[in-house]
């Protein structure tokens, strides 16, 4: 088998050759591109293969307790722990017929918020502008543009200290559980965040000029936007699915209109709308489907870097997530204002027979699970739904598209351009090769 | 440029969440000052470039699952000075560990549509990092599972393939802990970790005992210390996620929890997470399997 050379002197690409990225670099997880051209010079397949070992989380759900669930789901994926918190939570409580409200679904909020600021600020500054300032990470960044770093690290610490206060610690947080918390704040100690929350709602705001000025690709694709729809918030813990084309559906009804296709040469699924195929799912939708909804901050902040409805650009989606930010930011400012500790840190979690599910936006996009449970609470069958599983399609897609002007690059700028349209979709491969769907038998 | 350079860290991930090297990203006051000292040599999700083996440092994260990745600790541990073991997967097999309970078989065809399409990923060689791939083809087809080629039985830690200079223990890591053994082996000293139970961490933070107090279950008597006693600070018992500490007395400790009202399946699943397979835990998980 000829061996790769991702480091090879730049070659023009001549037909039928094939451009493969091994080992993406600034991804979560582990995959690998590969874009082949047929004998007459067209690109004809994009494909993105996960290779990251699975590791049957489905499988082994069966026989665990519900209230296990945000533990070991959240192991998942250790860069959006809370998002696998919040579904599972969410699916178990639906079964059990609790529901969170009041001050404690404002506590998942502003812990979810964290995770938001946390991941955002980690790819925007850290994963993504090194790719379209050309450079090969965020610590080369730094020695040309120290200010610029430093401030984005002190940004994120600031998710991190919410998640700290609120969750015991930033990655895989112990105090979330299936009906609340373990332990809630005081008002005190959750106002002690104010200060950097004030800091970093400044700081996000000054750097979206210079965030803007970044070369944006010239790209648009048609997208299916898809996202959560909450009333009147910007969507974060649900209710709806919604589609661009005009999904409209509860949760419980996902077998109805998504399907999942395992892919030979991978180890993820790729879901997809019935009859109609890819669709995407992560900032972009979020934005697209809810600018209304957004915070008067962040909608300021979308004008200023110039962002309308639709933005069909995938790079631009580094844009939208710091709009996003912002919007994290304002609405964790609004959380700690208003905050009054709950009477209990949770509600009671019963044991029902029963299935149900859970849908929340990770910062990459809508995560769902679905669980049966027996009366004593013991899991029967589980189905997860990552993210990235439901983007890998679209990646594919964008991927085509680019592969002319892929083409006409020397290799290695080929390579670090198909990695940063890649990175447009902050994948977790981790998540989307874990998770491949199952249904479990007795 | 006269500098002395600094010695070469190569990150790298086996069967993992990316939880644990995620921490190393998570020491934002400490990044920028760490990087000036050391030169981060392999670290595919925080940067693009590398530089070729040996490595001063390794830290692996991660557990054992397949037979490509069983020959891959192989290169790296031989392309390594030091290596170092971060978290429960690592150290103990993960919570993917749970397979090794099971029959895996039955896990991947019920997994995948398609057991077969996982042969590809097993053995294609362009799935070595570049900096290794040079060594030729690792898998000679050994240790092949029947029904889903190249996904192993079990999943393993770290040190049942090669030998590991240190061990961090924790489902995370504590960032704090993985920064005093960079400190300790840049400075040529031996890093300390404490391997006492977190009772002891308790106590030392002014935690008052969750079981004894509000008759919580609790695996803190057992578990190593090393997060900070983080659980019993929420009024919440300790899940285990740093593993056993040195000499667990288990079957006390199962024996007090039935006795507060737990069930011996609650006993069971409560050793059987994120260390199901580290010794201690793994007997006292079988114990209360019957
Ligand atoms: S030990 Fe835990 S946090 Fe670390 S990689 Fe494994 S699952 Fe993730
Ligand atoms: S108290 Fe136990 S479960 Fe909680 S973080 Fe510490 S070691 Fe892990």
């Amino acid at each position: 088998m000829p061996l790769p050379q991702p480091f090879a002197k730049p070659v023009k690409l001549m037909p039928d050759k094939t451009i493969s990225v091994n080992y993406l670099a600034r991804v979560e997880g582990e995959g690998s591109l590969t874009i082949r051209f047929s004998d007459d010079g067209r690109p004809c397949e994009a494909q993105l293969a996960i290779f990251e070992p699975p590791r049957f989380f489905e499988a082994f759900l069966r026989g665990r307790s519900q209230l296990e669930l945000p533990d070991i789901t959240a192991r998942i994926c250790g860069i959006c722990p809370v998002a696998y918190q919040m579904s599972s939570s969410q699916a178990i409580e639906a079964i059990v017929g609790s529901e969170v409200t009041g001050m404690l679904r404002e506590l998942r909020r502003l812990l979810y918020y964290g995770e938001w600021i946390e991941s955002h600020v980690l790819h925007i500054f850290m994963l993504h502008a090194p790719d379209f300032l050309g450079y090969p990470d965020a610590l080369a960044l730094a020695k040309d543009h120290p200010a610029l770093v430093k401030r984005a690290l002190r940004l994120k610490k600031i998710g991190n200290a919410i998640m700290i206060l609120l969750g015991g610690r930033e990655i895989h947080p112990i105090n979330p559980r299936v009906g609340g918390f373990w332990q809630v704040p005081t008002k005190g100690e959750l106002q002690k965040l104010l200060p950097d929350l004030h800091w970093g709602l400044a700081a996000m705001q000054e750097s979206l000029s210079l965030l803007a000025e970044l070369p944006y690709p010239n790209f648009e694709r048609d997208y299916e936007f898809v996202s959560l729809r909450h009333p009147t918030e910007y969507p974060l813990l649900g209710e709806r699915i919604v589609s661009s084309q005009g999904l409209d559906l509860a949760l419980t009804e996902w077998d109805e209109f998504f399907v999942e296709e395992q892919v030979e040469r991978s180890n993820a699924l790729h879901s997809l709308i019935k009859g109609r195929g890819s669709y995407l799912v992560g900032p972009l939708s979020r934005f697209n489907l809810n600018f209304n909804r957004l915070a008067p901050a962040a909608q300021e902040a979308a004008r200023l870097v110039g962002l309308s409805v639709p933005c069909r650009n995938p790079f631009k989606s580094l844009l939208v997530r710091a709009v996003e930010t912002v919007q994290a930011l304002a609405e964790a400012i609004a959380i700690v204002e208003r905050y009054e500790p709950p009477a209990e840190p949770q509600l009671t979690v019963s044991a029902r027979a029963g299935t149900g599910a859970g849908c929340t936006e990770a910062p990459r996009g809508i995560l769902y699970h679905h669980y049966a449970v027996d009366d004593a609470g013991i899991i029967q069958e589980a189905k997860i739904v990552p993210p990235t599983a439901q983007n890998l399609r679209t990646m594919e897609a964008d991927l085509l598209e680019l592969a002319p002007q892929l083409a006409e690059l020397p290799h290695h700028e080929a390579v670090r351009r198909a990695e940063q349209a890649i990175r447009n979709f902050d994948p977790c491969i981790s998540c989307a090769t874990h998770l491949l769907q199952l249904r479990f038998e007795r | 440029m006269g500098k002395k350079l600094g010695p070469k860290i190569a990150v790298w991930k086996f069967a993992s969440c990316d939880g644990c090297q995620l921490s190393l990203l998570d020491c934002e006051d400490e990044l920028l000052s760490l990087a000036a000292v050391i030169r981060i040599a392999y670290f595919p999700e925080a940067t693009s470039a590398e530089l070729a083996p040996p490595y001063d440092i390794s830290l692996v994260e991660g557990s054992i699952t397949t037979a490509h990745d069983s020959a891959r600790i192989q290169q790296v541990r031989e392309s390594s000075q030091l290596l170092v073991a971060m978290g429960a997967c690592a150290t103990a097999g993960g919570i993917q560990a749970l397979r090794n309970f099971s029959h895996v078989e039955e896990f991947a065809a019920k997994v995948y549509a398609h057991p077969e399409y996982l042969e590809h990923r097993s053995i294609d060689l362009a799935h070595s990092p570049p900096a290794l791939r040079a060594a030729g083809d690792p898998l000679c087809g050994q240790d092949r599972l029947s029904g889903a080629p190249g996904i192993l039985n079990r999943a393993t830690a770290i040190a049942e393939h090669v030998p590991v200079d240190y061990e961090l223990r924790g489902c995370p890591i504590n960032k704090r802990q993985l920064l005093e053994v960079l400190n300790a082996l840049l400075n040529g000293r031996r890093p300390e970790i404490p391997t006492h139970s977190l009772c002891l961490e308790c106590k030392l933070q002014g935690v008052s005992c969750v079981m004894v107090s509000h008759g919580i279950p609790c695996l803190g008597p057992v578990t190593q210390a090393g997060c900070g006693a983080l659980c019993p600070a929420y009024q919440r018992g300790c899940y285990g996620c740093f593993g056993p500490s040195e000499s667990p007395n288990t079957a006390a400790l199962s024996e007090a929890l039935l006795q507060i009202g737990w069930q011996r399946a609650d006993v069971m699943r409560a050793f059987r997470s994120f260390n199901a397979a580290a010794a201690a835990f793994r007997q006292a998980g079988e114990a209360y399997a019957r």
